[in-house]
């Protein structure tokens, strides 16, 4: 298969654009690709501070590479979150990219700051550890973005991730959800940074090309917590789709943001005010952090 | 006139391959989707219509990840 830009040996095939690049004519696709998510839903420029949170994993470290190459002032923060073996495996390869590259990384143990870790507030709580970790997570990384003088913070969401999500609102009518998803997410002036997605037009298989070709050593075992994740399935449903109907995921997702979300509008409360105890914003007196925070320990 | 083709996740696997085939038809004949993997040959990845050659190492990786959203 050769390239679709200079005829030469081919190292993907991306049936969606109905293409196939060389090593360095990927490069070229894959960092336009995310240049032009950036540009087009407005996520940040040269003159902003990026947050990019990093878990060791192949999307954010590619992430955090490709913001690098394009010149944008890009710190990453790690979040420890207590999994045996697999935190610190992955800490170990987001630690080896930021020194490689000298850029600076902030790290977070959630273990050492609040006394539990992420599986024991799953078991405690009686929910998947998931749920508990992306409540940690999206919390964290608002804090610290707002106390390193951050306005961005950035995630390694791709279009998988992102088509898999409106797929299961849409299974559900989760309307609410559907009304809120978006690869910006606004900041408010009460504390809540923005939050953006720029790997939103790539997909998971590019983006673990993308790693590879480029050299970037990222932890390639799943999060034992996520084993069965209800996320998996609905991606394996659209490869299937993407396999005999190349192009679907994007349709899907881009349509979705083009044609459908204004349909549905968010009914979230928009009153913000700061959490009793932390100071975060929240709709509540307590904010939902704080508020698990407390049941976990209460039921060690 | 073999190759070794490895998978190391979700549990590690291996085979023995004969060489000559294409990577297509080894995912074909492994049941894996060609839009979750990456088949990768040292530091660069073959293409569905690459032969394999004997000797060959090569490794596919599943690319799925995430939990629950």
């Amino acid at each position: 298969m050769k390239c679709v830009k200079c005829r030469g040996q081919a190292v993907l095939e991306l049936r969606r654009h109905n293409s196939a690049f060389c090593r360095e004519h990927f490069y070229e696709y894959f960092e336009r690709q995310v240049e032009r998510a950036v540009r087009e839903f407005e996520m940040f420029s040269a003159a902003d501070r990026v947050l990019v949170a990093v878990s060791g994993g192949k999307d954010s470290l590619v992430l955090w590479d490709c913001l690098l190459r394009s010149g944008y002032r890009a710190d990453g923060l790690y979040i420890g979150l207590g999994i045996p073996g697999y935190s610190d495996r992955s800490a170990e390869k987001v630690r080896a990219f930021a020194e490689s590259r000298q850029v600076a990384l902030r790290e977070l143990s959630v273990p050492k700051e609040f006394g539990f870790d992420i599986p024991q507030a799953g078991k405690r709580l009686r929910r998947p550890a998931c749920s508990p970790c992306g409540l940690t997570k999206r919390y964290l990384f608002n804090r610290e973005a707002l106390s390193g003088g951050y306005n961005v913070v950035a995630t390694g969401h791709n279009l998988d991730d992102e088509a898999a999500v409106l797929l299961g609102n849409l299974l559900h009518w989760n309307t609410d959800y559907l009304g809120r998803q978006s690869p910006v997410l606004e900041a408010r002036g009460e504390g809540l940074v923005r939050k953006v997605k720029p790997l939103v037009r790539v997909t998971e298989r590019e983006t673990a090309a993308y790693a590879v070709l480029r050299g970037i050593d990222y932890i390639v075992e799943e999060c034992p917590m996520a084993v069965g994740a209800q996320s998996h399935l609905y991606k394996e449903v659209l490869n299937r789709l993407e396999q005999v109907s190349p192009g679907s995921k994007h349709q899907l997702l881009f349509g979705f943001l083009e044609r459908g979300r204004g349909r549905f509008q968010s009914s979230r409360n928009l009153d913000l005010r700061p959490c009793e105890e932390c100071g975060q914003p929240t709709t509540a007196k307590v904010c939902a952090f704080c508020r698990t925070r407390h049941l976990v320990s209460s039921a060690g | 006139m073999t190759a070794r083709v490895t998978m190391p996740i979700p549990e590690p696997r291996e085979w023995t391959v004969p060489a000559g085939k294409q990577v297509r038809d080894l995912l074909r004949e492994l049941n894996l989707n060609p839009e979750a993997v990456i088949v990768v040959r040292g530091d660069t990845l073959l293409t569905g219509d690459r032969i394999i050659e004997p000797g060959d190492e090569i490794e596919i990786l599943p690319v799925i990840s995430g939990g629950r959203r």
